[in-house]
């Protein structure tokens, strides 16, 4: 395997005096040995196995040589300052990396022990098991009512007419957005709250019933009211899915997250329970991130 | 001095003044410690110095020559003796050009009556006095403005607000020549129409079923009464355009999508490149195109499964034009549909929806209106065509439904009224003018309805 090993600056082992003057100091250096991740980033009957990971935008090596375990209905975060690859890696988990041209993927990803990147993998399949909600919330520019049975639609989940206006209603609920809108489901998506379209996002990630909920920073474009129904959506939703959450927020993390992994330059530096990577964490880097000393 | 020669001039003297006022902005903030010491930049100093010289004299110069004609005409028959003095206004301008043909040394003075001869007298100093007196009040204007504009160079005078309006009365100006000429256009057709319906009765021009345009030149003359029904001329015309546009949207638009959504990058550098250069082709290309290989192509395929065409078609210049028109479509469609947001594309991908589905379902709705633009654009394209119809087509005024079949367009009759020798009171060419404004107002309510159905159906992304 490839044995290269990254050098990354760190401020974290400067003496408590001298940090004042760490603009002025030659900073000291930290080696990642890559592919190495302390904590546990292992499980025993994984719902995603990931082994050795790499993935290139054209030459450059955005995610190095990692290996993960995603346990089933875990909530684990990833942190990370930006730049480190958290959201590539994510977006390798429901192939949506596969739109960009230049991306490639290396190593071994497996769902329920089926390979992701198998050539004959039906994608339309995977990415309706493995759902996903982005950064800014996006609406399809149709009703409230037709962006959650959209999903349903194309799959066919529904027969009748009174079945899809079901998943819509109890998609609606489990957002938590049902009794906002059950008098305007006709009423186009993007007149909603920024909070309201993200909920909104996230009914539509599960009324295809998926077994995996991707989330790429899902709070980061709302105000802190609609960040906290965000996240108590997530807890709620986390007894029945399986859900990777990417965030800037480490209260975020330290509120919702079982499991915390932290990225470092497209290395997984960290992973742990996350009382622990916010209590204890083991390695520098991760210690420096959550103190905010960097990031 | 000649408008020509004024006109570069004043432009020359404004640059002028942009550089002295430059020099003068810079000299005023050097003793106060640069330029950040006065209330503009030193541009815009200097601009509102060329604004102000040049402005200025352009209008008078503009009204001068506008004027200078008439007026000098107004003196010039007035000081005609009594007994030369015109009657009638053909009479009028018979002696006037006879006036100036003189003055231009075209007409022996000699052979014209004396008073005549002293009108292209008057005629002659009138105008060398105002070419004079136009030059010098011009350039007096300009020096005065950049004069003025220099003396206004003072660090507590902002510059940059009087510039920047000036500018936005530029620009007003801009827009409202394009809007005047449309209104100018639609007057001038206007008045014609007016007279056409004069000879010919609006109902028979619009319900009329026969179109044979040939009045009686004398009248003795048999068998040209002239019709003038436009019924035929609009049904070929509708009838091109639909098969114009039955072969331009689905191929513009499926080349589109795969352009914008499944092509490579190397691919769709070089297709786009070559789709587009369909649009520029001459089109008496696409003309012969069509006449000599698809019409008689048509033809025969006809007659092989036993139909009769005649070897011009409907068939043959709609499918020509349509090609023609592909890049309308794809190239404004391609457009729009890469300026959808990515994050709807991916929205739609991340649920399972595979590409096509994501095209069908949320991009294309939400690139309908630009679309819809582009089909728009082709359709008038297709409407207005001549050269095509003309070649292909054909010139008879048949009323009919079979796409096999010769008919003409509303363009070519146009045209075809108003080329040769004409009488430009006639109804035969006045007749033009009628069709003209006719089919101007047919494409208004094309649009209208297009813009309504858009606007019915449109998914608003922001």
């Amino acid at each position: 395997m490839n044995t290269l090993n990254s050098t990354i600056t760190s401020e974290a082992n400067l003496p408590e005096e001298t940090r004042a003057q760490k603009y002025d100091d030659k900073p000291a250096e930290t080696v990642i040995e890559e592919g190495r991740t302390v904590g546990k980033p292992l499980a025993s009957d994984p719902k995603f196995k990931l082994r050795n990971v790499e993935v290139f935008y054209g030459e450059a090596r955005a995610i190095k040589n990692i290996s993960l375990d995603i346990g089933r209905n875990e909530v684990i975060a990833f942190i990370g300052p930006s730049g480190c690859g958290k959201s590539t890696f994510l977006r390798c988990l429901n192939r949506m990396n596969d739109s960009i041209d230049i991306c490639r993927v290396k190593g071994s990803l497996q769902l329920d022990d089926q390979d992701i990147y198998d050539p004959k993998r039906d994608v339309v399949e995977l990415r309706a098991r493995v759902g996903m909600v982005f950064q800014k919330p996006n609406p399809f520019p149709k009703s409230i009512y037709d962006n959650v049975a959209y999903g349903p639609r194309i799959h066919g989940l529904a027969n009748r007419k009174s079945d899809l206006d079901d998943i819509v209603e109890s998609s609606l609920r489990k957002a938590g957005l049902w009794d906002e809108v059950k008098d305007r489901l006709d009423a186009s998506a993007t007149g909603m709250s920024g909070g309201q379209q993200q909920r909104l996002c996230i009914a539509r990630a599960i009324a295809v019933s998926p077994e995996v909920v991707l989330m790429d920073e899902p709070c980061s474009a709302l105000d802190p009211i609609a960040t906290a129904k965000v996240e108590e959506l997530i807890a709620e939703l986390s007894a029945s899915y399986t859900i990777v959450i990417v965030t800037h927020s480490m209260q975020q993390a330290a509120r919702v997250s079982n499991r915390t992994a932290y990225f470092h330059l497209g290395h997984l530096v960290e992973v742990n329970d996350t009382t622990k990577v916010f209590t204890s964490p083991e390695h520098e880097l991760t210690e420096s991130y959550i103190t905010g000393r960097f990031g | 001095m000649q408008t020509a020669n004024l006109l570069p001039l004043v432009l020359v003297l404004a640059v002028v003044a942009y550089g002295l006022a430059y020099m003068r902005s810079r000299a005023v903030a050097e003793p106060l410690g640069g330029i950040r010491n006065l209330k503009s930049l030193p541009f815009y100093y200097a601009a509102r110095a060329a604004l102000w010289s040049a402005i200025p004299a352009l209008i008078v110069l503009a009204l001068w020559a506008s004027f200078e004609g008439k007026v000098i005409q107004n003196v010039v028959m007035g000081s005609l003796p009594a007994d030369l003095a015109p009657q009638s206004e053909g009479q009028a301008s018979l002696t006037l050009s006879q006036i100036s043909n003189v003055a231009a040394g075209k007409l022996d003075p000699a052979l014209v009556p004396e008073g005549i001869a002293g009108a292209a007298g008057l005629l002659d100093s009138l105008r060398a006095q105002s070419s004079q007196f136009k030059a010098i009040l011009v350039l007096l204007i300009t020096v005065l403005g950049a004069a003025f504009a220099w003396t206004r160079v003072m660090p507590h005078i902002n510059a940059r607000e009087n510039v920047e309006r000036t500018l936005r009365g530029i620009f007003f100006f801009c827009a409202a020549v394009a809007i005047l000429t449309t209104i100018g256009i639609v007057f001038s057709v206007i008045f014609e129409t007016v007279r056409f319906f004069g000879k010919v009765p609006i109902s028979e021009f619009l319900f009329g079923t026969s179109w044979s345009p040939q009045t009686a030149l004398r009248a003795d003359q048999v068998g040209s009464d002239g019709a003038f029904g436009v019924i035929p001329l609009f049904t070929g015309t509708l009838m091109i355009s639909a098969i114009a546009l039955l072969v331009a949207v689905p191929i513009g638009l499926l080349s589109a999508v795969y352009l914008s959504e499944y092509a490579t990058r190397p691919v769709r550098a070089v297709v786009k490149p070559l789709l587009e250069m369909l649009a520029g082709v001459p089109t008496v290309v696409y003309g012969f195109f069509a006449a000599l290989t698809v019409a008689p192509f048509i033809r025969d395929v006809a007659e092989l499964i036993g139909l009769e065409a005649s070897s011009q078609s409907a068939l043959a210049a709609g499918l020509v034009m349509g090609i023609m028109i592909i890049p309308f479509v794809s190239s404004l469609s391609d457009d729009v549909i890469n300026a959808v947001p990515r994050a709807l594309r991916d929205g739609s991908l991340a649920l399972g929806a595979t590409q096509s589905e994501t095209m069908k379902n949320v991009i294309f709705p939400a690139a309908l209106p630009g679309i819809m633009g582009g089909i728009l654009l082709a359709a008038s394209r297709a409407i207005g065509e001549t050269m095509i119809v003309v070649m292909a087509a054909g010139l008879a005024a048949n009323l009919t439904g079979n796409p096999l079949d010769s008919v003409t367009t509303v363009t070519v009759q146009i045209v075809t009224l108003l080329t040769g020798d004409q009488e430009f009171d006639s109804a035969k060419t006045l007749a033009a003018f009628a069709l003209g404004m006719l089919l101007f107002i047919v494409t208004l309510i094309l649009n209208v309805f297009a813009l309504k159905i858009v606007r019915k159906y449109r998914e608003q992304y922001d």
